[in-house]
């Protein structure tokens, strides 16, 4: 079966950037600035964010997905502006999510938690069987299509988070916190999913496991307190550490080397 | 014709596997067999007379082939819901309208034993009406009690049009059940208690607008019953509640409900983002 192609995965480009974002603030509650004054363009590729805990990687994922509107400055994602009174419909279409914590409805089977989610995204009637089953086999889940969500593992369900996730084919995936609950192995493939996913999509994985970036990410984002704190290739985060770092691997000592100047007055934790 | 088809002489080549054969000539020749079903035919003629060998080979492999895909069966799919009932309920909302029409029916028993004692001359069912479809639009798009919801906060679909469709669903299992209550106890007539509960759940869209939908439909729920308890309570009916639920107040409440469908109509990107 041939791949089917919309008029939108034709027509020409006219951004330069999946993601572009300038001086953009998002608050969360009443007074915490999560993401407080972020420049960040993000194209093609795998972009593993990193970050302490609560240096806002989820708001920022968040606010990328259309969920949070942004409080002050710009975003721009596949050349349409985010903001307070837009319908964010035709973006949307094009956009692929995974929170960390997903809720789900426990009696549905895998294919009917990705057909129902495939509906939500607008696929068109006639793909949605197609797409639905190369999703569920992009992420091993074939075998087990028909089986209800609550039989299933933790790793399992968050494969099929993951599913759900690339059914629509989108040009911007946004994945957060992907690696928990897999098993080593299932990471490993997951990692290939990433790389071969990157080479035709903006990929946002967020994360706090550094080999994961190490192993699948085209280009690292270094985030702390909502703010950038380092954008650049892996080889160049391993190259900003020194044997004095604390870390076990160059990457770690790199991550660890630029984080020292943001470091949270808050004890050793 | 045979400038848009391919000659007999290019198939017979391609049948017999001709490495004479340029590959641009085999890549153009398969790329027009793709989309062409006469020429793919008079392949497959070519290939029965030029290379009978491919045709034996083919027999055989499905030979061997044949018991295993006889006994390769299907597993039927494990379907227990139509796939159109998604798109109108979610799993989350179904305890909630259950609720609803047990406590349509609650009301409808109480007002066939105990009507007299509680409420005067009001009828129960007449005063829970208009909040009851309110239980049900509160879950149908709520971050608490929906456990989907995040995931669906996200999709092209969420927004205006998938909370009015939840919100249609609703009506049409609360409303007939206050119907056929209604015309079987014989004691409150439809318009009495229709508009006032379509005004109540377009009011609740429309705060929720602002303030979150499950929100804007508790508080007007909450405040429908602060009205109401005092008769529950004292057993009589205050002038108020008896004012608004008097048929002759219809204009009223038709007027609510034009001026909340006038807001969910100017605030219908602002649900998007809730």
């Amino acid at each position: 079966m041939t791949p089917t192609t919309s008029a939108a995965d034709t027509a020409p480009k006219t951004y330069a950037w999946e993601i572009r974002a300038s001086g953009l603030r998002v608050r969360v509650g009443r007074k915490k600035m999560a993401v407080d004054g972020l420049d960040l363009s993000l194209g093609i590729g795998t972009h593993g964010l990193l970050g302490p805990n609560g240096a806002g990687k989820t708001t920022l994922i968040r606010t990328l997905a259309t969920v949070l509107r942004p409080t002050e400055g710009e975003l721009e994602m596949l050349g349409t502006c985010v903001g307070a009174t837009v319908d964010h419909r035709a973006l949307r279409r094009r956009i692929g999510c995974l929170p960390q914590d997903f809720g789900y409805y426990k009696r549905f089977t895998v294919r009917e938690f990705v057909e129902y989610m495939a509906w939500l995204k607008e696929v068109p009637k006639a793909a949605i069987p197609g797409a639905v089953q190369r999703a569920v086999e992009r992420v091993g889940l074939a075998d087990r299509a028909d089986h209800r969500m609550k039989t299933l593992s933790g790793g399992m369900v968050r494969r099929a988070g993951i599913a759900q996730a690339i059914v629509n084919d989108p040009a911007v995936l946004l994945l957060d916190e992907p690696t928990v609950g897999l098993d080593p192995a299932q990471r490993l493939r997951f990692r290939e999913l990433l790389q071969e996913l990157g080479r035709d999509t903006c990929v946002v994985v967020s994360t706090h496991l550094v080999e994961d970036v190490a192993a699948a990410c085209s280009d690292v984002v270094l985030f702390a307190d909502g703010r950038l704190v380092f954008q650049g290739t892996p080889d160049d985060l391993a190259a900003a550490g020194g044997p004095d770092h604390p870390g076990d691997s160059p990457l770690e000592r790199g991550y660890s080397a630029l984080l020292q100047g943001s470091e949270q007055p808050g004890g050793t934790w | 014709m045979s400038g848009e088809h391919s000659s007999m002489r290019l198939l017979d080549d391609y049948a017999r596997g001709d490495t004479e054969m340029a590959a641009d000539a085999v890549w153009a020749l398969e790329a027009h067999l793709e989309t062409c079903a006469m020429c793919r035919s008079r392949l497959a003629a070519s290939v029965a007379t030029e290379v009978p060998g491919i045709a034996t080979l083919l027999d055989t492999v499905r030979a061997g082939l044949e018991p295993q895909l006889d006994a390769a069966v299907r597993t039927p799919s494990r379907r227990h819901r139509p796939r159109w009932l998604s798109a109108w309920l979610t799993p989350a909302m179904a305890p909630w309208l259950a609720m609803t029409v047990v406590v349509t029916l609650m009301a409808l028993l109480l007002d066939s034993l105990a009507r007299p004692t509680f409420f005067g001359d009001t009828s129960p069912v007449l005063a829970i009406a208009p909040v009851l479809p309110l239980c049900g639009v509160a879950a149908s798009w709520s971050r608490g009690l929906d456990p989907a919801h995040e995931l669906t906060a996200s999709t092209a679909r969420a927004g205006l049009p998938l909370l009015l469709r939840r919100t249609t669903a609703v009506l049409v299992v609360v409303l007939p059940g206050l119907l056929v209550g209604g015309w079987l106890t014989g004691t409150m007539t439809a318009a009495q208690w229709l508009l006032p509960s379509l005004a109540f759940t377009s009011t609740a869209l429309a705060l929720g607008s602002v303030v979150g939908v499950t929100r804007a439909a508790i508080g007007l729920a909450v405040a429908w019953g602060v009205v109401v308890a005092p008769a529950w309570v004292t057993g009589h009916v205050p002038l108020a509640l008896r004012i608004v639920l008097q048929p002759d107040q219809l204009p009223v409440w038709g007027l609510l409900l034009a001026l909340g469908i006038g807001a969910v109509i100017a605030r219908r990107n602002a649900y998007s983002t809730l």
